[in-house]
């Protein structure tokens, strides 16, 4: 693990060890705020920084840290990052932070961050851990922003509010598939997605627990 | 009364955490290999559900909210940007107690919720629920209904998933759709299901 380059750090969890489709953390604010492009790329933002600071700090601190009040710790890092980024955006873009709605609270209980914290930032020095955190981070943001502009795109004909296709109701040809919109498309798009990815990275693919009769002898 | 009834109806089904808000979806998914795990963690999340959002209704309205503090002459002090830390510090004080209190009173529900519940702490469905008991502004009796409403819900739909998967041991998947894949495309379906009970309302 210490051996690696900080750029393996970095792009491994991209594709490789994706936090979503691989190591099935943090999927519940992924579903919920991608019904747009820009929703999803500001959560993006707000988790990228969250798990690189988060991440940074657990390291630093990972020697003084007792064992048995460590996730206690760690919850009330994160949990003071999530406020201090919560405030902000309030601040700074209001509009935005009503449509985040409570999934920027949750991003404390978000299991990607206290999961990197736990299993890299306890184990690994400063510099690893926030290039562990920014890449974990952009790993996840990858697949947010293609659900965020298939949903988006699809659902309402436009990419980040500018529109593209003209619905059907002005005049143009394009009917907006108000499925997009809904919670169950989410689900069928990160499920095609990891499909996608399973498809072009073999060794990803989760062993049956059932062999099929038929499909053994299909095989032979 | 009725207002109640629709409330809980309507946390139940409408607007099922795990479903349509995707609430404690790492669980969901993480646990729902069996029927019967997956019916002690929706019983665990049930329970601390019923017991954290009213408690935290409370924190909230008497200690938190701009204003509540005025019988100590602190009327302006508005801490609600701490409601954060200090819900999620309820969550894991109540799982605690809760769990000491099983275990002493209960040993046998303790059996069979007990190894669930430390995982409960970082379920967003929790943390959610108490969220959107303050961004909706629920009442103390509302926050009750609420609380057990969406937790009976959360518990149903893992179940539910739970009986699915167990019967999706048997088919023929493609390679790369096996484990996570179906499950994603399955719990979509399901979740397709309960729309239908946006009819309802």
């Amino acid at each position: 693990m210490m051996k690696d380059s900080y750029w393996k750090i970095l792009t491994r969890p991209l594709i490789d060890e994706n936090p979503l489709t691989l190591q099935i953390l943090g999927i519940c604010s992924a579903l919920a705020v991608t019904t747009s492009l820009d929703t999803a790329l500001l959560m993006s933002l707000v988790v990228v920084c969250v798990l690189a600071l988060g991440n940074g700090s657990v390291s630093l601190i990972r020697r003084q840290l007792p064992h048995s009040v460590r996730i206690i710790v760690q919850i009330t890092i994160i949990a003071s990052l999530v406020i201090v980024v919560d405030q902000i955006l309030q601040a700074y873009a209001f509009e935005m932070s009503k449509r985040l709605s409570v999934f920027v609270g949750l991003v404390i209980t978000n299991c990607i961050v206290l999961g990197r914290a736990q299993s890299y930032a306890m184990h690994n020095g400063f510099f690893a851990s926030v290039l562990d955190g920014i890449g974990n981070g952009l790993g996840y943001s990858l697949i947010l922003i293609i659900v965020g502009a298939i949903r988006e795109f699809f659902g309402k004909g436009s990419l980040l509010n500018v529109q593209i296709l003209v619905p059907v109701s002005e005049g143009g040809a394009f009917e907006p598939l108000h499925l997009m919109l809904l919670p169950p498309s989410a689900f069928f798009i990160i499920g095609g997605l990891i499909w996608f990815i399973r498809r072009k990275r073999p060794q990803q693919v989760e062993q049956p627990e059932f062999s099929l009769r038929a499909r053994e002898q299909g095989s032979k | 009364m009725n207002a109640f009834a629709e409330l809980l109806l309507r946390s139940i089904f409408l607007d099922n955490l795990a479903l349509s808000f995707f609430l404690g979806m790492c669980t969901f998914l993480a646990v729902s290999k069996r029927v019967d795990t997956a019916f002690g963690v929706g019983l665990a999340v049930l329970v601390v559900q019923t017991v954290t959002v009213p408690v935290n209704n409370l924190i909230f309205t008497q200690l938190l909210a701009p204003g509540a503090l005025a019988w100590a002459g602190l009327g302006d002090v508005d801490l609600s940007f701490l409601k954060l830390i200090a819900f999620i510090g309820v969550i894991a004080a109540m799982v605690q107690v809760l769990e000491m209190t099983l275990e002493f009173h209960v040993p046998k529900l303790h059996g069979a919720m007990g190894i669930f519940l430390p995982l409960i702490t970082v379920n967003c469905a929790i943390l959610g629920g108490s969220l959107f008991m303050v961004e909706r502004s629920y009442s103390f009796g509302e926050s009750v209904v609420f609380g057990f409403g969406s937790g009976l819900g959360w518990a149903l739909a893992i179940v539910m998933f739970a009986a699915i998967r167990e019967r999706l041991k048997y088919a023929d998947i493609p390679d790369g759709l096996q484990g996570l894949g179906i499950n994603f495309i399955v719990a979509g379906i399901m979740s397709l299901g309960f729309l239908a009970f946006a009819g309802m309302g």
